[in-house]
């Protein structure tokens, strides 16, 4: 427990710079950076660990956003330092939700493989997502508003900003689900998720039951998406079913690929690029004066699978290719 | 009664041309095991491509059957040339990397033109040129045989023929097929291989244009994100009648398109895009390989 805890206060000494140094909007995208690599790394035990292709990572976000929103528009009361408490506790419930729609979704489909149970996870996602947008209860396609957010908590003059309860929120579920899927990956369990993913057959025939280990990868890769919906929702405050749509499915994929499958710390890397990626080309776009944002970055996808077919890390952790490099140098 | 029958025509109707889309996924993906993202956007880039000739021909309003037949021809060339070029430089460098890479470069190959077309045609909607005059053929009283539906009939049908007879009675359908079943083998029996997929691309394509002169001219509105929804239909309609099989994209297109338009009579069309894809899934839960696909048999 000791990394981890070291890790989280570290990165939270991060925060308190970001805090003071950064404007409002980049403090957002820091968060939305955040969010976006737990999605990555949920999605790359799925994508990457297992070897199983899932294209409705954004349905079980969506699960997880609306159920923690709706429970804490139950109890309103979520203020200042209370937030430190109550929104891991939505978050944990929000996630719990996403796991058991990921049980529902997973246990018929995992049956199917590669495309098939990647078209059939995308029907999912649509299906959660149409649902969504019927249920008057949640705002339907209105959208979700008011849902209760992170304040500024006042300790009698001294001003804990909404942005480091948000921050440390944050950054607490990634250091979980870091060292989460770092431990899982590396137990038996795991060892069974990579078989699966190497040999089907194989592993099969060494006693792996493989549908029962790809469910198990789907359930806690759901269950840390549904995380990511909850943060996601109480920080942006409103909910809306179209921010769950098959483009977001499609960044967590992109994320996942681009660090490289089976890469947790190239998620990471990749999830900075790319939620970052279109904010970055915002000079170019004021250079030409028209939106070519996503014109480059979709050009950008292309030429990096195309040169670096197997993303920006393969299926190796950052520091395995620096301690490689650093040993090669001397 | 009544009612019903007329609903069955126009779910035939759009279901031909879900058809048309779905035989060009499911193309690709009997040759290259490739969900082909950015068809749904050659599709798009047919209808603006048949737009832009009516335009500078000055079709825009002489409807008749040399104007459909005009822009189909300006749709199909549009659309084979964009699949050739999406085939040649973003798919051909990558004809032996992992399955997925090249799936996420499709997904690129997408967002390109998606954003592209936005910025080249701007992102507000077009009206399409009229293509037919919009007249009821025949009248039964309360069902009603109205030139467009009928004209996307003939159109379908015609196309779907053509096929027919490209792959099953032509030396490069021939040779589609051999590449489809094993592409060693075939490059072995001095087939090229290469030349065969961007046949296919350019035939896949060349369906997408006629369908997208087709919506375009039943429901005359286009917007560069048109492709999206009608091809993530394609593609399930693909699944549904089992990717890889042509008589199956057909049947899969038909039954999309006449559940849809059900559903949409006798339920609410906020469901019909869930429904769509409830029912591929409860379709594949049970018969894992689509209606008419082939039960593959895994080897050691």
């Amino acid at each position: 427990m000791r990394v981890p805890m070291l890790t989280f206060l570290g990165l939270m000494i991060l925060g308190v710079i970001a805090e003071f140094t950064l404007d409002s909007f980049v403090q957002l995208m820091l968060i939305y950076v955040l969010i976006n690599m737990i999605l990555g790394m949920s999605l790359n035990l799925v994508n990457g660990f297992t070897g199983q292709f899932s294209l409705g990572h954004a349905g079980f976000m969506a699960v997880g956003a609306y159920v923690s929103a709706y429970l804490s528009t139950l109890f309103p009361d979520l203020t200042g330092g209370m937030g430190l408490v109550t929104f891991p506790v939505l978050a944990l419930l929000g996630g719990l939700a996403a796991a058991f729609a990921g049980y529902l979704v997973g246990l018929p489909s995992l049956r199917l493989r590669g495309d098939y149970l990647a078209i059939v996870t995308l029907g999912f996602g649509e299906i959660i997502r149409v649902t969504l947008l019927n249920m008057p209860a949640v705002g339907g396609a209105r959208g979700f508003y008011g849902i209760p957010g992170p304040t500024d908590w006042d300790l009698g003059g001294f001003v804990i900003s909404k942005f480091l309860i948000g921050y440390a929120q944050a950054m607490f579920w990634v250091v979980a689900c870091f060292f989460v899927i770092w431990r899982v990956v590396r137990s038996a369990h795991g060892r069974a998720f990579l078989s699966v993913r190497e040999d089907e057959i194989a592993a099969e025939a060494m006693g792996v039951d493989t549908t029962k280990a790809k469910v198990r990868a789907f359930v806690l890769s759901s269950f840390f998406a549904g995380i990511a919906g909850s943060i996601f929702a109480h920080y942006a405050n409103y909910l809306n079913p179209a921010s769950f749509g098959f483009n977001r499915s499609i960044d967590a994929v992109i994320i996942v690929v681009l660090g490289g499958m089976g890469s947790l710390t190239g998620s990471l890397v990749a999830a900075v690029f790319v939620t970052l990626m279109p904010e970055l080309l915002r000079p170019l776009q004021e250079l030409v004066g028209v939106d070519v944002r996503m014109v480059v970055y979709s050009l950008c996808l292309i030429l990096l699978m195309i040169l670096r077919p197997k993303g920006l890390f393969g299926s190796k952790e950052v520091f395995e290719l620096v301690r490689k490099y650093v040993r090669k140098t001397s | 009664m009544q009612d019903f029958v007329q609903h069955l025509i126009n779910g035939t109707s759009l279901g031909s041309i879900y058809a048309l889309i779905a035989l060009g996924y499911t193309m690709v993906y009997g040759i290259l095991q490739l969900i082909n993202f950015a068809h749904s956007d050659v599709y798009m880039m047919g209808a603006f491509s048949a737009y832009y000739l009516a335009m500078f021909m000055g079709l825009q309003n002489s409807p008749g059957v040399a104007t459909l037949a005009s822009l189909l021809a300006a749709a199909m060339i549009g659309c084979s040339l964009l699949g050739l070029a999406i085939e040649r430089f973003a798919y051909r460098p990558l004809r032996k990397a992992p399955k997925l890479n090249i799936l996420i470069t499709a997904i690129g190959v997408s967002l390109l033109l998606q954003y592209s077309a936005q910025i080249i045609f701007g992102a507000d909607p077009k009206v399409f040129p009229k293509v037919l005059e919009d007249s009821v053929l025949i009248d039964f009283g309360a069902v009603q045989l109205k030139s467009l539906d009928v004209a996307v009939l003939i159109v379908t049908v015609i196309m779907m023929l053509a096929l027919n007879f490209l792959i099953f009675k032509t030396k490069i359908g021939k040779a589609m097929r051999a590449v489809s079943q094993n592409m060693t083998v075939a490059s072995m029996m001095g087939v090229n291989v290469d030349r065969v997929i961007s046949f296919t691309f350019v035939v896949g394509s060349s369906l997408a244009g006629v369908g997208a002169v087709l919506v375009g001219m039943k429901y005359p509105k286009i917007d560069p994100l048109m492709g999206t929804f009608i091809g993530i239909k394609g593609f399930v309609a693909a699944v549904l009648g089992g990717i890889g099989s042509l008589p199956g994209a057909v049947l899969g297109g038909l039954l999309m398109g006449l559940s849809e338009e059900m559903v949409v009579a006798y339920l609410s069309s906020t469901y019909r895009d869930a429904l769509a894809f409830g029912l591929l899934i409860i379709i594949l839960i049970f018969r894992p390989s689509g209606l008419l696909g082939k039960k593959g048999v895994e080897k050691v």
